[in-house]
């Protein structure tokens, strides 16, 4: 081991920790990323047209974390055995340089303001009696208004389209009325509609809700960022999730922040460094730096540090704190402990529309961020005193591309023949003429739902692999089941010839094997408690000042939005109080 | 072996290699000194060729193959055995200006000294200084020059310069004529001394000799060049379609501070000429250089102005691929180039109006198809671009109809390129972008 010195270490080069790592060495500070995957760059994994074969790509893992390596095991209850994730399915984490951030889909909202305060909003609103027993409902401890400015910044740097609703009070748009005031408008206007988007945008007003344009860091045209850097706009070809942009034109921490941190002198990026632990002091206040493994020398190298940025995915964060002892593990039974609590998820159905074969909607075509949302019943916006649960969903036509594999593997849907003519007339019809709509919606926290280090696998490199124990519960079930109920009248409204409603069935199971979002969340979750969230406001761990763990796993709640604006707004949130108050004062910035 | 990578040997390889000493310099000057020499070097764009990844700055070792064999840039480090510690000021002058080593043999005329010859006797001391002072001494012999006797021998170098050659008081002569104003001075002086962009934007005579060093001497100068690693470096005077006619200022200046702007991306070479060179250049030097530029008359004023033809796009627009490569083009090039050819810049450069692919000889635009290009980010845009190669999946007649259809659409209407031409510049295409080593990591 040879140990050498740099001002912080920032592990994992997604969009967290190059956020981190841009705004740190904007500091002055001298800065190293670790990357445990190989570098990713668009002139090669966008190298068209290889970049869109599908095969190579998103059906064999081209960007995801390599399970052989290291994984998860999951369960769904505290009394079963958790069993090794071995074959991605249900979520796809990311490997190498830009992580889940370059081969993510490009949907980037803000937050719903109330659901950063959700247990007060409740409680206010309903009382604490309606929270359900078991559910660990908390509050972010920070507010909208405060998180405003990076918001814009973080859309700025992303190259996001949309349309506003309003700015500084004013109405100034058609945008989501639901979405919280604005101080600047988006640096780019909304991505054109398809075909089924726009057509969901009728039939939703024409029920009453409030469509809008999806927020997309899908850029509806060329583009330069306050860094310098520049984007292609989007050409609606459908490769974004799962791959990389060979437009330059979905955000990613690759084209958006890297070639303007790369060009500083202070930053050093180390890829294949596998991070083994944070090292702490010996009495577990103050961490020394981090060790890795470096994977093409397979030795372990120490690295000093006075600062540590958690920047991985979202349950590495927790399994690097777990592996490192940092905080307290979470402990389902007393209901103590931090580390791994409120771990959460998302809750997604998707419901499909036939229509009639004059009118193509082609589902080939599209972008990952792209078409039409309503937030009539996400959030708290709207009554659910009567209807006896907490949580929400945005619900839209987000027809993000369907690729040919995945179109065949996900079959022609409703009572279709599984084989022979009648197959291929209902795949045809299906690929051409049908529209899906999601239920995207929020997954709340519950007492027996956590994240700890597993007692019986480990990874290759003999560390316990992270223990997943998940199940959904009744209370985001008949959510679910509202929401999509109110998509049925969109869809009469739509003209559709036949339609199947998809939505989570009463005491259903977790299921690993089906895809459903990659938005995991909590775990080393935020608040102002430190018996119930393990770093403060500023994501600044309660326990060990000199460490920050950023990103989702920062969530108390799985919100009905996707996560990665909430993510990236913390990060430059977290590194502005980083500039401006823990640099010149090291130390808790909360007292506790 | 083509006449266009000898010519580009010509410019790239330097070959001093002798020793000297350093004296008589005032501390006290030295950093202000060195600073404007390192700007000087910028100017005159030394690392293109004299500094290779992982050898060291200005340690030389660029192999340029010749018919004869290959030659190499020398290491121009301030090393006392290995590079030009031991050069006085005097003989690093003659070097620069003269093509002269210090033991009186000549330097390949692929150091551009007919060019430097007009750099002002304050450059020459500054870049002196900054290579005497600012360089990090790199004990690394270039590699041997490996052409064999008798070719090796350098006397008809020393003929050709006593031809080709201006002395250095004729060019200083020239530099110091009467121009309109002060910016189009410091512009000439940019343009035709340090900047040396003649090497590559004029055209040769049959001893490879330029035909023309300075707009002084009529309108050959900056007329265009021959291809150069099968790239062809167009006409930099307001010539009509090929040239920078319909330019402004700002266009130029954009152009050579970041590789690219509305209307065009830089490719091939001139990506290192702006990388190491002009990027470095302060706003007031760019806008001379770009003011000159602009007061080059055409070449060739009998080409007719480019304007925009809507009937190309309009028949993409409709559905109508009838047209020869049209099928080729929408599959392969519209998505970023657009059916209206106009493109995304300065993201994905406009094909309409573009000068690079009008010009008689379509190597360039060819090349590109054939091996694509990579646009390396810059200081003030951090941004790299990378077009991938289609050498592998388009056959050279499908190579030849979309060429020909970008060529004819949009108003370009520039000549049709035949498979046999694709065919021989097959055989001259640089290797696809992504086997040349360098792969810019956004």
């Amino acid at each position: 081991m040879c140990a050498k010195k740099v001002d912080a270490v920032v592990i994992g080069a997604g969009w967290a920790g190059s956020i981190l790592a841009k705004e740190l060495t904007e500091a002055g500070l001298s800065v190293v990323m670790l990357e445990r995957g190989d570098e990713r760059a668009t002139a090669v994994e966008g190298d068209y047209p290889s970049s869109i074969d599908e095969l190579r790509g998103a059906i064999r893992h081209r960007l995801f974390q390599n399970l052989s390596q290291s994984t998860v095991t999951i369960r769904n209850t505290l009394d079963q055995e958790a069993l090794p994730y071995r074959r991605l399915a249900a979520f796809l984490p990311g490997e190498g340089v830009g992580g889940a951030g370059l081969h993510w889909s490009g949907v980037h909202f803000r937050v719903a303001p109330d659901d950063l305060a959700l247990r007060t909003n409740v409680v206010a609103r309903y009382g604490k009696g309606f929270i359900p027993e078991g559910m660990n409902l908390q509050d972010y401890g920070v507010t909208y208004e405060e998180l405003e400015p990076f918001f814009d910044k973080a859309e700025k740097v992303f190259g996001t389209s949309g349309e506003p609703y309003t700015i500084n009070g004013k109405v100034v748009g058609k945008g989501n009325r639901f979405a919280p005031d604005r101080s600047d408008a988006f640096p780019l206007p909304a991505m054109g509609e398809v075909y089924s988007a726009s057509l969901f945008r009728t039939a939703a007003a024409s029920v009453g809700y409030h469509p809008y344009a999806l927020p997309a860091a899908n850029a509806s045209a060329q583009y330069t960022n306050p860094y310098g850097v520049q984007m292609g706009p989007c050409n609606f070809c459908g490769y974004c999730s799962g791959y990389d942009c060979y437009m330059y034109s979905k955000a990613s921490p690759n084209v958006n922040i890297l070639p303007a941190l790369r060009q500083d002198s202070k930053f050093t990026l180390i890829t294949k460094a596998h991070v083994l632990k944070v090292n702490l002091d010996a009495d577990k206040k103050k961490a020394t730096g981090v060790t890795y493994l470096d994977l093409r020398t397979k030795k372990q190298v120490e690295l000093d540090a006075d600062l540590v940025i958690i920047s991985a995915f979202q349950f590495h964060n927790v399994h690097l704190m777990l592996l490192s002892g940092i905080g307290q593990p979470y402990d389902p039974k007393q209901n103590t402990g931090t580390v791994g609590r409120n771990f959460v998820y998302q809750t997604i159905t998707t419901s499909r529309a036939w229509l009639s074969p004059k009118q193509y909607t082609n589902l080939f075509v599209g972008a990952g961020g792209a078409g039409v949302a309503i937030d009539d019943f996400n959030s708290m916006n709207f009554d659910h005193g009567p209807l006896g649960f907490v949580g929400g969903s945005p619900v839209w036509v987000n027809q993000a591309g369907v690729k040919p594999i995945a179109a065949a593997v996900g079959g022609p849907g409703g009572k279709a023949p599984t084989w022979g003519e009648g197959y291929k007339d209902a795949m045809m019809d299906t690929y051409r003429h049908s529209l899906t709509i999601d239920a995207h919606g929020s997954n709340m926290a519950y007492r027996d739902v956590y994240l700890d280090l597993d007692p019986t696998y480990t990874n290759a490199y003999g560390q316990a692999l992270l223990r997943m124990t998940f199940n959904w519960k009744d209370n985001d079930i008949r959510m679910n089941q509202y929401v999509v109920g109110k998509i049925e009248p969109v869809i009469k409204a739509m003209g559709a010839t036949r339609y199947s409603l998809g939505m989570l069935k009463d005491g259903e199971v977790f299921d690993t094997r089906r895809y459903q979002t990659t938005h995991l969340g909590g775990g080393a979750i935020m608040g102002s408690d430190p018996k119930t969230s393990c770093v403060n406001k500023y994501l600044q761990s309660w326990d060990v000042s000199n460490v920050f763990v950023i990103g989702a796993s920062a969530f108390p709640q799985g919100m009905g939005y996707n996560p990665t604006g909430m993510v990236a707004a913390l990060a430059y949130w977290a590194a502005y109080h980083i500039r401006t108050t823990y640099l010149k004062n090291p130390g808790p910035m909360v007292q506790a | 072996m083509t006449y266009g990578s000898f010519t580009r040997a010509a410019f790239f390889g330097a070959a001093i290699l002798l020793t000297g000493s350093v004296s008589d310099l005032h501390a006290e000057d030295m950093s202000a000194l060195v600073k404007q020499g390192k700007y000087v070097a910028e100017a005159s764009d030394c690392s293109a060729c004299h500094t290779v990844r992982g050898r060291g700055e200005f340690a030389g070792g660029m192999e340029f193959k010749l018919p004869i064999g290959s030659i190499y840039s020398s290491n121009i480090t301030p090393d006392a055995t290995h590079g030009i510690g031991a050069y006085s000021e005097a003989e690093f002058s003659r070097a620069v200006r003269e093509g002269v080593r210090r033991d009186g043999a000549s330097l390949y005329p692929a150091m551009p000294f007919p060019s430097y010859a007009r750099m002002s006797d304050a450059d020459i001391h500054a870049l002196y200084v900054y290579f005497m002072k600012g360089v990090q001494p790199v004990a690394q012999a270039a590699p041997a020059n490996g052409i064999p006797w008798p070719l090796s021998i350098r006397l008809p170098m020393t003929i050709w310069r006593a031809v080709f050659s201006p002395s250095v008081s004729a060019a200083q002569k020239d530099v110091n004529r009467s121009l309109p104003n002060d910016g189009i001075a410091r512009g000439a002086y940019l343009v035709e001394g340090p900047g040396h962009c003649g090497a590559c934007h004029s055209p040769r005579g049959l001893a490879l000799e330029e035909k023309s060093l300075s707009n002084s001497s009529g309108t050959l100068f900056l007329s265009g060049g021959a291809a150069i690693d099968g790239f062809v470096p167009t006409s930099l005077r307001q010539d009509q379609r090929s040239g920078l006619a319909g330019w402004s200022e700002d266009d130029i200046v954009q152009f050579l501070a970041t590789g690219r702007n509305r209307r065009g991306e830089a490719f091939g070479g001139m990506t290192d000429a702006i990388f190491h060179g002009t990027q470095h250049l302060t706003d007031a030097d760019l806008h001379a250089m770009a003011q000159y530029l602009l007061s080059l008359q055409p070449h060739n004023p009998a080409l007719s102005a480019w304007a925009y033809d809507p009937a190309a796009a309009s028949a993409l627009q409709a559905g109508d691929v009838s047209a020869q490569g049209a099928k080729v083009y929408v599959d392969h090039c519209a998505a970023c180039h657009r059916s209206d050819g106009r493109g995304y810049a300065p993201a994905f450069p406009p094909l309409a109006g573009n000068p690079v692919l009008m010009s008689d000889d379509p190597a360039s635009l060819v090349h590109v198809v054939q091996s694509g290009a990579i646009l390396p980010g810059m200081t003030k845009a951090p941004t790299a671009f990378a077009m991938p190669a289609y050498g592998n999946m388009l056959s050279s007649q499908q190579i030849a109809d979309v060429v020909t259809f970008i060529r004819k659409a949009w108003g370009n209407n520039a000549a049709p390129v035949s498979v046999a031409t694709v065919e021989a510049l097959k055989k001259t295409a640089p290797e696809p972008v992504l086997n040349q080593g360098v792969i810019p990591l956004n």
